[in-house]
């Protein structure tokens, strides 16, 4: 068994450039520290969690930042100033756990494997980027890493999690008339939105104009199928790069993961994989937005126990994989 | 722009009284363009005629938008209204509790009679909602997050429709394969009868959604209902319905006249028919031997030419019914072959009353029941004739 190409280094890599070699970074630093904690295979860097990166710039702020393109001041929740250590607590208790939301039980490699995760198009096809994300060809179809596809798909979920943990605003974009009704139906039940018809040009880069003008953009935009319908790369995922707004996609053998910010390489034209797939994100984020839920009640009711009895609260919690 | 609103009760007279300007334009006498200048310089007096233009050369971008209105706005013209409503019966000498819109528009009609041919030009008063145009109201609450899950989309009532209507059809479909596993599926093709009703067209399903649309959008929706009208068993026909509109069968609208009898007992049927300036009523008895007496002279000899008689025999060749009638008219005005097609018309509305409803139809379609709407056309001044041009000199 030899797969057909399995790059050691990651200079060769896709996305280069947003992956730093292993060499340069010293191990005491977050990502070192995140990449222990998932205890990936060699082969394999983890993108910096953005939680983390988040954390550093502006701790215990619900708003998004710089996703609206309002001139004026972005219409954010008016917190009361009372609430704001609460706030504090409740938004950094997920980022001390490397997985606060577990959605490692999920799904398995099994469970990929018999949805046809694994499938892609033929060699012919294949784009030259994910070479590093197939495990190899047989009868000249591509294969797929199962390996690779469930790190990077806990990678994907953990990061959806946090983002609706957060009340962000998801995005599912879709341009495959076969899933059309599922995605869109997906993004109903769990509360957030979809776009799988025609994509407008500027809808993201010309907000104000279509939308409205104070709207907010999507702070994630989850691709369930990163081409259009004449195969070329959906509009939205320059788009969301030009906006600064993080994408999570299920790439192909024939998909361009370049701009994608957590790429999950796997099959996007099967009904099982895309059901699986669609499943995957509505529990994850119906789970998240359930712990919140959790959260703020806990919280409320310990703040409400009175003021000197919080000093024993959720500070003291201890914090998992240090 | 808006049609001319009277809304505001106390200043109603306010838009229509020109007594400022009309003074105003007076002293400054007729060229209201031109404003004298007083210019003193050096001693004497210099009068010098500068034409201002009250319009700006520069081109009122803000106002080429759509002028959208807010929320406090709409609500204040509302509120306008209602006191407006209310001096108005007052000035009536009605009840303000009871003032419907009829009593308004009887009320503005008789305070400021219009000569005006457009109607929709003469002064109105009604509910702002009737006057400005609906627009959306924010789409997101407090904390920006949109409230439709189709936001993003830029066309959300129109996709969402969309989804509904497949969402639908997906569900028709399932149900008829688990009726086919079940081995119970029953081929009901009934077609319902869809003559006396239409589709919406593009512009009520823009009014409808409150969103703009294009042809091909217009077109897909048309052809997901069409297919849902295909498949369907009775259960979404509400669906489908919303979006189709009644319109008028013409066949129904066909009077035929009742029958009267006369002294022996005998049927007969009466109806009047024109043609360009002939006038013409015919009746028309049930038995007979195809007799028709014209202004009491036999019609061989009243219309000495085959043409005339020949639209006379239409309506019974037609109908097969040559020998079967006996008719008597009385015909005035026109010429020859106008009194002939007064007659035939008349005859074919006579005749409408003993047959059924099936021929009436037949007829209809073939012509014999429309009054011909051609009469003379004027002569033109310039003109030799109707459309006749004067002869044509090079020089």
């Amino acid at each position: 068994m030899s797969p057909t190409s399995r790059p050691q280094g990651e200079s060769a890599g896709p996305g280069a450039a947003s992956r730093c070699p292993a060499t340069a970074r010293p191990a005491g630093t977050a990502a070192g520290r995140a990449r222990h904690q998932l205890a990936l295979s060699p082969g394999v860097w983890p993108r910096p969690l953005r939680p983390h990166v988040l954390q550093s710039a502006t701790p215990g702020r619900a708003r998004p930042r710089g996703r609206t393109l309002a001139s004026a001041a972005t219409p954010a929740v008016r917190e009361p100033k009372g609430d704001n250590d609460l706030d504090d607590r409740i938004l950094s208790e997920p980022l001390k756990h490397s997985d606060f939301f577990n959605v490692k039980e999920l799904f398995s490699v099994r469970s990929l494997f018999d949805a046809r995760v694994h499938l892609g198009h033929k060699a012919g096809c294949r784009h030259r980027f994910m070479e590093p994300y197939i495990f190899g060809s047989r009868l000249d179809q591509d294969i797929i890493d199962l390996e690779q596809t469930a790190a990077h798909l806990q990678l994907a979920l953990n990061f959806t999690a946090h983002v609706a943990y957060r009340k962000g605003i998801i995005l599912f974009v879709g341009r495959n008339r076969q899933f059309s009704h599922l995605i869109e139906t997906t993004a109903r039940d769990c509360g957030e939105y979809a776009h799988t018809r025609y994509f407008k040009g500027g809808l993201l880069t010309n907000a104000p104009l279509l939308l409205g003008p104070k709207v907010r953009l999507p702070d994630l935009i989850i691709f369930l199928h990163t081409l259009n319908n004449v195969f070329e790369p959906h509009v939205a995922v320059r788009d969301a790069a030009k906006m600064h707004i993080p994408t999570v996609g299920i790439v192909d053998t024939n998909c361009n993961p370049c701009l994608i910010t957590y790429p999950v390489p796997g099959n996007d034209d099967s009904p099982p994989a895309v059901h699986l797939f669609c499943r995957l994100f509505q529990t994850t984020i119906n789970r998240a937005k359930q712990k919140r839920r959790q959260m703020e009640a806990l919280y409320r009711l310990q703040g409400q126990e009175g003021p000197g009895a919080h000093g024993q609260g959720p500070a003291a919690l201890p914090s998992l994989g240090a | 722009m808006a049609a001319p609103c009277v809304s505001c009760g106390a200043a109603v007279f306010y838009r229509i009284f020109l007594g400022g300007r009309v003074s105003l334009a007076r002293r400054q006498g007729v060229w209201k363009a031109a404003a004298a200048e007083l210019q003193i310089g050096a001693g004497s007096q210099i009068l010098r005629l500068r034409h201002t233009t009250g319009v700006t050369t520069k081109k009122n971008v803000a106002a080429l938008r759509r002028e959208t209105y807010t929320v406090e706005f709409i609500k204040k013209q509302i509120e306008e209204f209602n006191i407006g409503k209310r001096h108005l019966a007052n000035m009536m000498g009605e009840d303000p509790e009871t003032f419907t819109q009829e009593d308004i528009d009887r009320a503005i009609a008789y305070l400021f009679p219009s000569g005006l041919f457009e109607k929709q030009a003469r002064p109105i008063m009604k509910h702002p909602e009737q006057i400005f145009p609906k627009q959306r109201a924010i789409q997101w609450g407090e904390d920006g997050r949109p409230f439709h899950f189709l936001f993003y989309t830029g066309k959300q009532s129109y996709y969402s429709l969309m989804h509904e209507a497949y969402g639908k059809l997906l569900d028709i479909e399932k149900r008829q394969n688990q009726l086919q596993a079940k081995g119970l599926f029953s081929e009901n093709t009934k077609t319902k009868d869809l003559i006396g009703s239409r589709w919406l067209i593009k512009e009520e399903l823009e009014e409808m959604l409150v969103e703009k649309l294009s042809d091909q959008d217009y077109a897909q929706f048309i052809r997901l209902l069409e297919r849902l009208l295909t498949v369907q068993c009775g259960a979404e026909e509400e669906f489908v319905q919303q979006f189709r509109r009644s319109v008028t069968v013409q066949s129904k609208k066909q009077l035929i006249e009742p029958l009267q009898y006369d002294e022996q007992g005998m049927a007969f049927s009466t109806s009047e028919g024109r043609r360009k300036s002939a006038k013409a009523e015919a009746i028309v008895y049930e038995h007979g031997s195809g007799r028709i007496k014209v202004n009491g002279t036999d019609y061989l000899l009243y219309f000495p030419v085959t043409q005339d008689r020949e639209q006379l025999m239409f309506p019974f060749h037609f109908l097969d019914r040559l020998g079967k009638h006996d008719v008597t008219c009385t015909v005035s005005g026109g010429g020859r072959s106008s009194q002939a097609g007064a007659i035939r018309l008349a005859m074919a509305k006579a005749l409408c009353s003993f047959v059924t409803e099936e021929e009436v139809e037949w007829m209809r379609q073939a012509g014999l029941l429309t009054t011909d709407p051609r009469v003379k056309e004027r002569k033109k001044p310039g003109q030799e004739g109707a459309r006749r041009k004067f002869t044509w000199k090079k020089r």
